[in-house]
């Protein structure tokens, strides 16, 4: 029999191999050599991870126990293999196009790229992954005590042996799973690694199964005898367990994460599938051809109570075989190192992807811009997560002791991975999934997974006994294993249809019941009708791109200089003497970087797609777009509300420098106004006074005539300064009102008096006293001289034969209205607007006045809170005030 | 050889003490108070010598110079041009127009007779 130490010996010695192998294929296909790395028969023998040492050891153990019930877990996968090979490829599309890293990755991106639900498959498939992984480790372990158990030297421990086996696991997960980041997450060493185990295992179980049949029962004949004897050949089929078995077997096949990394991630062509749908079913019939006679002559001549998982070694060691059995071995140790290696990679992506990124992401201040490399970070993370899931399932081994069948831990993680299964299928086929629906389907599968099957299967450490015999508080419809008071189920059975059917239910009415958000929106449309939108490589394939359309459209969009600039420098690169470089991907990419600076990423590379032709544009392109010109568009805006506030203040500017130039030649014109009103009675005055000096001839009368023009031209001088005085303080509003209570009538009274007195004209004013009986508040003052002032004009201007001069007053509602209309020719229309202008002349002014009365009439009105107006139509010249009954500082 | 002054002045005042200090020297004062009219009054007149206003009702003193100055037989006609406004700009405007004598009101009577001496002398002269 062999020693410890040989076996030992032989495990490192097929390791190294494996390393070898995964070794090579990594650097034939660096090279990109080795087509056959990528070939159909690779993918088919990779996808056989399925059969782990739960299959090599556990399917004779099964059928020894419970009979034909160890077929349905070979069943589940071959009708999805068959018969749903459409909806693989499906799942295989999805997962190239959107170049999805892991199951939690797909659902997540399926959702709406929800983070919450990535990590929620994780822990799914991280729980359920555990004891899986503890199970590879029990069989592994078995397997070597059972030649420990035969070895003199008596070193073998079982508990050190387990930690070891995990650690070399680990170590070579490590080294493979981990070397390097491929952007598709695709390792071709480890498929031909895991590919290699596979004809291994098979090879093995092939040869135990061949050396029973033929080296110990004595050919098929006897053999079919000895199976019709045992009970296992008696067809004894529990309807519900076999339903659930191949329903569960065919769920956990798809969605158990490392079926999900060689049939997905690891896919390199979607036609393998076609060779896979009928290779894998007839890989699993050859490796599950042998188990019932194994299984048979195990229980015939094996002693009674022998573990029958392990037949598979111990009856080619009982017949003495040691070769046969040490190549079992090697075929069970392949199982178990395949499944861990492969799973320790599906969820060390998941965790590092969805856990620990975010995680370390966010700690770095959140700052979006992580530009540094991250891969070294991204590795780390994977090599602790791949330690930290053998940790686990070393400890689930330790913990349960290493007690339970092999077949039903498997069947525990099965159940717990299937709970996937509705969100993933629904997913794919159903639009209006949702993230909320997908989230509670979950979340309810889970809890009942772990409140039925998990915490009841572990025994009385996690829940107590009390809780599953009457359930938790006393509430016995909420029993872990009789649900609703449904008893005397098969556990299994119970769990699964309980879990699933409600974690259907819960999938579906939250679904209808949510509302996607647009991302979801779109990303459900494009996972539901991948078919529809052909496959984007991100690379660019320029096989049919024309240079020339290519150079039309740079030079729309960066200028004919820069395009031509562009290209040159291209050609030149690759070394060719053309004008016009070879649309190579390289070139390619580097365009759409170049366009990109100007039209967005987006507009890039669609149109680059266009010309190109190797990607239509799928809806996220011209989503991405119609985001971009959305922010084109703002910005613009922007610009335009900006151009119109410069136009505004422009306008604004124009507007004030008019109104200032104005200003400066309203005062020039001004000024020379006053000028030549002070220097026209200076002139009159200087001549006459110095004829008095000069001329000693004069006559009396002359003498007393030149006085009296001398005086009145002073008295005018008086006069003007007087008006420009009181102008300029009416005009500074800098004027203090004298406001006091009288009636309209008495200060007409005085204005008309004083004006008529001491003059030789004639006037007749014509007033309707009755109606003129107002009380007025104002400045009395102020506004006797605005009556006086109209009244002297009158005076002053009107050319009738017999002046006369109109005055009426009315109260219209808090106001008074006075009209002063004379009987002469009155104001012509042109110089209406002039009138109350400073130095205002209309016609030939020769009366004297300098042309400011009207001016301070209205700067006084206005004061007062009212108004001057000239009246239009009324015969004469006609002046209309208008002022408040009672004087309001506000109206200033 | 009688010497004949038109003075066309809005200000009865000015007009007035003008008259005064001219008829004694020895002119025949003729006086005119409105613009508009003032070309055909010039040509009636027909004086020696002609003193303008600028500011006068109906057309400005410049504008009658100008005018003035465009007719044939008053190319030579001394023109002696008062204003009241006094600025440099006037000034020019009225040498543009073929001003003979520009003077600023208000002005000293000796001024403004020796203004007029002058340009009869040159008048006469050639």
């Amino acid at each position: 029999m062999a020693t410890l130490n040989v076996l030992i010996l032989v495990c490192l010695g097929y390791v190294v191999l494996l390393f070898g192998v995964a070794f090579a294929a990594d650097r034939l296909a660096a090279a990109g050599k080795g087509a056959w790395l990528r070939s159909s028969l690779i993918y088919t023998l990779s996808l056989s991870i399925y059969c782990t040492a739960w299959t090599f050891y556990g399917a004779v153990g099964n059928a020894a126990r419970s009979g034909l019930e160890f077929v349905t877990i070979y069943l589940g996968p071959t009708l999805v293999m068959i018969s749903w090979w459409w909806g693989l490829r499906k799942l295989v599309r999805v997962g190239r196009s959107h170049r999805v890293t892991s199951i939690a990755d797909l659902i997540s991106s399926r959702y709406g790229k929800s983070n919450t639900l990535a990590i929620c498959v994780t822990i799914l498939a991280v729980l359920g992954g555990t004891p899986y992984i503890a199970l590879q480790l029990q069989s592994i372990t078995l397997s070597f005590s059972i030649f420990a158990d035969a070895d003199p030297s008596g070193l073998y421990r079982e508990g050190s042996s387990v930690f070891w086996v995990a650690a070399g696991l680990a170590v070579f997960a490590i080294l493979f799973g981990t070397r390097n980041l491929d952007a598709n997450e695709r390792h071709h060493g480890v498929v031909t690694a895991i590919a290699l185990e596979s004809v291994v295992k098979l090879f093995a179980l092939l040869a135990v199964g061949a050396f029973v049949v033929w080296g110990v029962a004595g050919g098929v004949g006897p053999m079919m005898d000895r199976i019709d004897a045992s009970e296992i050949g008696h067809w004894n089929v529990d309807t519900g367990r076999w339903t659930t078995f191949i329903f569960l077997s065919a769920a956990a096949f798809v969605c158990l994460p490392r079926m999900f990394q060689v049939m997905v991630v690891e896919n390199t062509d979607e036609g393998h599938l076609r060779t896979a749908a009928w290779a894998f079913p007839l890989y699993l019939l050859l490796i599950s051809l042998f188990v019932v006679p194994i299984a048979v002559v195990g229980l015939d001549i094996m002693p009674e109570g022998s573990n029958p998982d392990l037949f598979v070694l111990t009856v080619p060691l009982s017949q003495g075989n040691d070769w046969l059995a040490m190549l079992s071995f090697i075929g069970g140790f392949s199982s178990a190192t395949s499944m861990v290696i492969v799973t320790a990679m599906a969820l060390s992506t998941m965790v590092s992807n969805h856990v620990v990124m975010p995680i370390w992401l966010s700690t770095q201040g959140g700052s979006g811009s992580v530009s540094g490399d991250v891969r070294h970070i991204v590795l780390l993370a994977r090599r602790i997560s791949i330690a930290v899931i053998m940790a686990l399932g070393f400890f689930y081994y330790r913990l349960s002791g290493g007690g339970a069948a092999l077949a039903s831990i498997g069947l525990i993680a099965f159940a717990g991975i299937a709970q996937i299964l509705p969100a993933l299928v629904g997913g794919l086929f159903w639009r209006g999934a949702t993230r909320t629906g997908a989230l509670a389907g979950l979340t309810v599968g889970f809890l009942l997974w772990i409140y039925t099957l998990l915490l009841p299967g572990m025994g009385g450490v996690l829940m107590p006994e009390s809780v599953l015999h009457s359930g938790p508080f006393g509430l016995s419809w909420l029993r872990p294993q009789a649900l609703f008071g449904i008893e005397g189920m098969d556990p299994m059975v119970h769990t699964v249809m309980w879990s699933l059917s409600l974690n259907t239910i819960a999938f579906c009415v939250a679904s209808l019941l949510s509302f996607p958000s647009p991302l979801e929106r779109l990303q459900a449309a494009q996972f539901v009708n991948v078919f529809d939108h052909s496959v984007a490589p991100r690379g660019w394939t320029g096989s049919v791109a024309q240079s020339e359309d290519l150079m039309i459209m740079t030079q729309r969009i960066l200028g004919a200089g820069p395009a031509h600039e562009f290209f040159q420098a291209e050609a030149e690169k690759q070394g060719g003497r053309a004008s016009l470089p070879e649309p190579t991907p390289a070139f390619l990419e580097r365009l759409e970087r170049e366009l990109s600076g100007s039209v967005g990423a987006a507009t890039a590379h669609a149109m680059i797609g266009q010309i190109v032709g190797g990607s239509s544009v799928s809806v996220e392109d011209l989503l991405a777009v119609a985001d971009e010109s959305a922010q084109l568009l703002e910005y613009s805006g922007q610009l335009e509300a900006k151009s119109a506030e410069l136009t505004r203040t422009a306008r604004q500017l124009r507007e004030a420098n008019t109104k200032l130039t104005q200003i400066s030649e309203q005062k020039d014109s001004f000024l020379s106004q006053v000028s030549h009103e002070l220097r026209t009675p200076m002139t009159s005055i200087r001549a006459f006074s110095e004829i008095m000096r000069d001329t000693d001839e004069l006559s009396p009368e002359e003498q007393t005539r030149y006085a009296a023009i001398i005086h009145d031209e002073a008295l005018r001088l008086t006069r003007l300064l007087d008006d420009l005085l009181d102008l300029s303080v009416l005009e500074s509003g800098r004027v203090s009102l004298n406001v006091g209570d009288d009636t309209l009538r008495s200060v007409l009274d005085r204005a008309v008096s004083s004006t008529l007195a001491g003059t030789s004209k004639t006037l007749t004013v014509r007033r309707t006293k009755a109606a003129e009986r107002i009380p007025l508040q104002t400045d009395l003052d102020r506004l006797g001289q605005v009556f006086i002032n109209l009244i002297s004009n009158a005076l002053k201007y009107c050319d009738a034969d017999e002046p006369e001069l109109t005055i009426s007053a009315h109260d219209v509602g808090g106001h008074v209205v006075i009209d002063f209309v004379d009987n002469g020719s009155g104001i012509p229309p042109g110089s209406r607007s002039v009138v109350f202008e400073k130095f205002a002349r209309v016609g030939g002014d020769k009366a004297g006045g300098a042309g400011l009365g009207l001016a301070i009439c209205r700067e006084i009105m206005q004061r007062l809170g009212g108004e001057i107006m000239y009246l239009p139509g009324q015969g004469g010249a006609a002046f209309r005030v208008r002022l408040p009954l009672a004087y309001q500082q506000a109206a200033q | 050889m009688s010497r004949k002054v038109l003075l066309i002045e809005d200000e009865p005042n000015i007009a007035e003490a003008i008259r005064f200090l001219l008829t004694r020297e020895g002119w025949q004062v003729e006086t005119h108070a409105e613009g508009a009219d003032a070309l055909q009054v010039i040509r009636v007149a027909s004086p020696d010598l002609l003193i303008l206003d600028v500011m006068l009702p109906g057309k400005s003193g410049m504008e009658i110079l100008r005018d003035l100055r465009e007719l044939e037989d008053m190319q030579g006609l001394p023109v002696l041009m008062l204003t009241a406004r006094g600025q440099t700009r006037d000034r020019e405007m009225a040498e543009n127009a073929g001003v003979s004598r520009f003077m600023t009101k208000p002005f000293s009577n000796s001024e403004m007779l020796t203004a007029v001496r002058d340009l009869h002398a040159q008048a006469t002269q050639s």
